[in-house]
């Protein structure tokens, strides 16, 4: 397998990998030229690029401002906030609940365990959509309509389920043995869990972590069903409005649209190294 | 340091009795060596002894201590895991000092036991890998050295050598026990390999379906096999049996199978001999000579001819059970060719019960 490609096949492959990389490109070109395009409509070309370069339209998104009592307030900063204060709370209530959940649910035997694992699979068989109503009425009723919190929470309780099956299968692929040399060692069970465990399991959180964040940063239909005031907007909805019934501002959406992703794509840079060791995570090795 | 003393230790998984009452004695600083054949109970005796699985009933006990019911951290106990068990995320240096930490040392006697472990172990250029950068015999030291960092009552091994090719083995079990030597450590050794229970053991204990079938050290199990499953499971290759009765001839007492004959030692057997006894002949490969002269016990006809260099054995029947006698290398023996059997020893087991009737 070490062998090293001849011309040919080292060329073949560069072509398929050439071909696939634009065909997943192309739409991406088409925003980017959208975005810094000056004129109103750009023609449709094969190769995309920006009609007479303009930053008009990132500018006009990303400097949004607007009153909010007789304040201006910096619209889309407040917007990104939104959208990462709750991703990473998410991120983090998610994965903090499913963690103990997970590794009960692969080391220990206890009453209903089975009955339990099922249910929270029914829960995944449902589009997070269907309870749109029951949980703004919920929210309502706390008062957590337009706010952080009630995002989150909504958000935690569709990803928790999902980060828990995955760590449940990462906790099963360490070593039982492992806990039981620390506690021979003088570990008590819980010690066991945070020395060794946690720290063998890292890549598999830190992608648990990652899906639960990303999840949360594109949801587009609770948010906008549970948001009606712009400053509380996330990104994906206030995305959405540059798309009115009557006008629609394709070259703000696409402008926006490449100012949302840059966060993601500099999450997934950082994370890339726990992510390729956390999509071999059941390589553990004793 | 401690000695070991395990009283009527029992437990059950679910509906099945893995131990039935197991008594073990370690006197400090001994290395014992249960062994057994796959499923007797060894590793489940090698965890309560850790603490990590719960007695049903009975008692362990460390020196004078009770741990029976004890954690396994404040049992004070070291222990080695047939996968090894290497804290993946740390270092062979970190590996070694986790206990050391976890008790709270202090960092310069970490560093001093470290150093004389992996001194010990010929770890020393290993330090500052992670154990995924290690091969397979160095894994097993370091797994090795994480037990020896230690100053624990008891040392347990389960079957650490048996993730290594057969080389490797011989070396690291000659190894073992030199570092036993230099430690005495009092250790239990689990293992289903009859060449490490006999050169590595001071005292030795079989195990057969959750129970201690006989103790002792290692060549008087050998030469006195309490029952033929002993007799059976040490030795390679393995003792031969001819199933037979005794019977008194004229004044002696003989083993009869078919056409075979063989002379009873009444003093060795006392006790045990009664005309009509259905019995079952043991006789070891290296307890048969070919006879010079007359004395011959029985004719042995060969039929594969294996030599090993320092050693030959031939394989036949004898009274329809398969046979197999060592004979001198330097014997040229041929397929096909009659040997004149002499039994230089013998062993009786009951055939019924398995056991020795041989006076105790
Ligand atoms: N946690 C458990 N639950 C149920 N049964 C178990 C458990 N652990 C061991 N057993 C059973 O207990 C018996 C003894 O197991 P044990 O691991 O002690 O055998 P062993 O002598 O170490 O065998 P080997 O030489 O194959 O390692 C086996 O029949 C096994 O199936
Ligand atoms: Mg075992």
């Amino acid at each position: 397998m070490n062998k090293k490609p001849s011309f040919f096949e080292s060329a073949a492959s560069h072509v398929v990998l050439v071909l696939a990389v634009s065909f997943a490109l192309y739409p991406v070109l088409w925003v980017v030229a959208l975005a810094f395009s000056g004129t109103q409509t750009p023609s449709p070309r094969v190769i995309p690029v920006p009609e007479a370069p303009t930053l008009a339209h990132l500018s006009a998104v990303v400097g949004a401002t607007r009153k909010v009592d007789g304040v201006d307030i910096w619209l889309f900063g407040r917007q990104l906030a939104n959208s990462l204060v709750v991703s990473l709370a998410t991120a983090l209530v998610g994965v903090l609940i499913a963690i103990p959940t997970a590794y009960a649910l692969a080391r220990f035997r206890f009453a209903g365990k089975e009955s339990g694992v099922r249910a929270l699979l029914a829960t995944q068989m449902f589009p997070a959509v269907a309870s749109a109503i029951p949980l703004y009425m919920i929210l309502n009723y706390l008062g957590l309509l337009n706010s952080r919190t009630g995002l989150v929470v909504c958000y935690a309780s569709t990803s928790v389920p999902f980060s828990i099956f995955q760590l449940r299968a990462a906790f099963e692929a360490i070593p039982v043995d492992l806990e039981e040399a620390a506690m021979v060692d003088g570990a008590t069970r819980f010690s066991a869990f945070v020395r060794v465990v946690l720290p063998a399991a890292r890549p598999a959180i830190a992608v648990t972590a990652l899906f639960a964040f990303m999840g949360a940063y594109n949801e587009f239909i609770l948010a906008a069903t549970l948001l009606d005031k712009e400053e509380m907007f996330t990104l994906p909805v206030m995305l959405q409005r540059f798309i009115g019934e009557y006008d629609a501002q394709w070259e703000k959406f696409a402008a926006g649209a490449l100012v949302v992703s840059l966060p993601v794509m500099a999450l997934f840079y950082v994370a890339q190294r726990h992510l390729v060791a956390g999509l071999t995570a059941g390589g553990v090795k004793g | 340091m401690a000695s070991v003393t395990v009283t009527a230790l029992k437990k059950k998984f679910g509906q099945t009795e893995v131990l039935k009452g197991v008594d073990v004695r370690v006197p400090e600083g001994h290395f014992a060596v249960l062994v057994g054949p796959s499923g007797c109970g060894k590793s489940t005796l090698l965890r309560l002894l850790a603490g990590l699985e719960e007695a049903d009933t009975g008692k362990i006990e460390l020196g004078d201590r009770d741990v029976t019911r004890l954690e396994p951290r404040d049992r004070n106990i070291a222990m080695v895991f047939q996968s090894y068990a290497l804290y993946p995320h740390l270092t062979v240096r970190e590996n070694l000092a986790f206990g050391l930490k976890l008790r709270k040392t202090d960092a310069a006697e970490i560093e001093k036991q470290v150093k004389r472990a992996s001194d010990m172990l010929g770890l020393g250029a290993l330090l500052d890998r992670l154990p995924k950068q290690l091969s397979g015999g160095q894994r097993q030291r370091v797994a090795m050295g994480r037990a020896i960092v230690r100053k624990a009552d008891l040392y347990l091994y389960d079957e650490p050598l048996s993730n290594l090719d057969a080389a490797l083995r011989a070396q690291v079990r000659v190894d073992i026990r030199k570092l036993h030597d230099e430690l005495g450590a009092t250790s239990v050794y689990v293992t289903h390999d009859q060449v490490e229970a006999m050169t590595l053991a001071d005292v030795i204990f079989v195990l057969n379906k959750g129970q201690v079938e006989q103790s002792g050290a290692p060549l008087e199990i050998f030469d006195k096999p309490a029952t033929k499953f002993v007799a059976a499971f040490l030795g390679s290759p393995a003792m031969n049996f001819v199933d037979g009765a005794l019977e008194r001839a004229e004044s002696a007492w003989v083993f009869r199978a078919h056409d075979l004959v063989v002379p009873v030692d009444e003093a060795t057997f006392a006790g045990g001999l009664e005309p009509g006894r259905k019995v079952t002949l043991g006789v070891r490969p290296h307890e048969v000579e070919v006879a010079e002269g007359g004395e011959e016990t029985t004719k042995f006809v060969v039929t594969v001819v294996e030599a090993l260099g320092p050693e030959t054995y031939a394989h036949g029947e004898i009274a329809g059970a398969p046979f197999i006698a060592r004979v001198d290398a330097r014997r040229s023996i041929k397929k096909g060719e009659t040997l004149p059997l002499v039994f230089r020893s013998i062993h009786l087991f009951d055939a019924a019960t398995g056991t020795s009737l041989r006076a105790r």
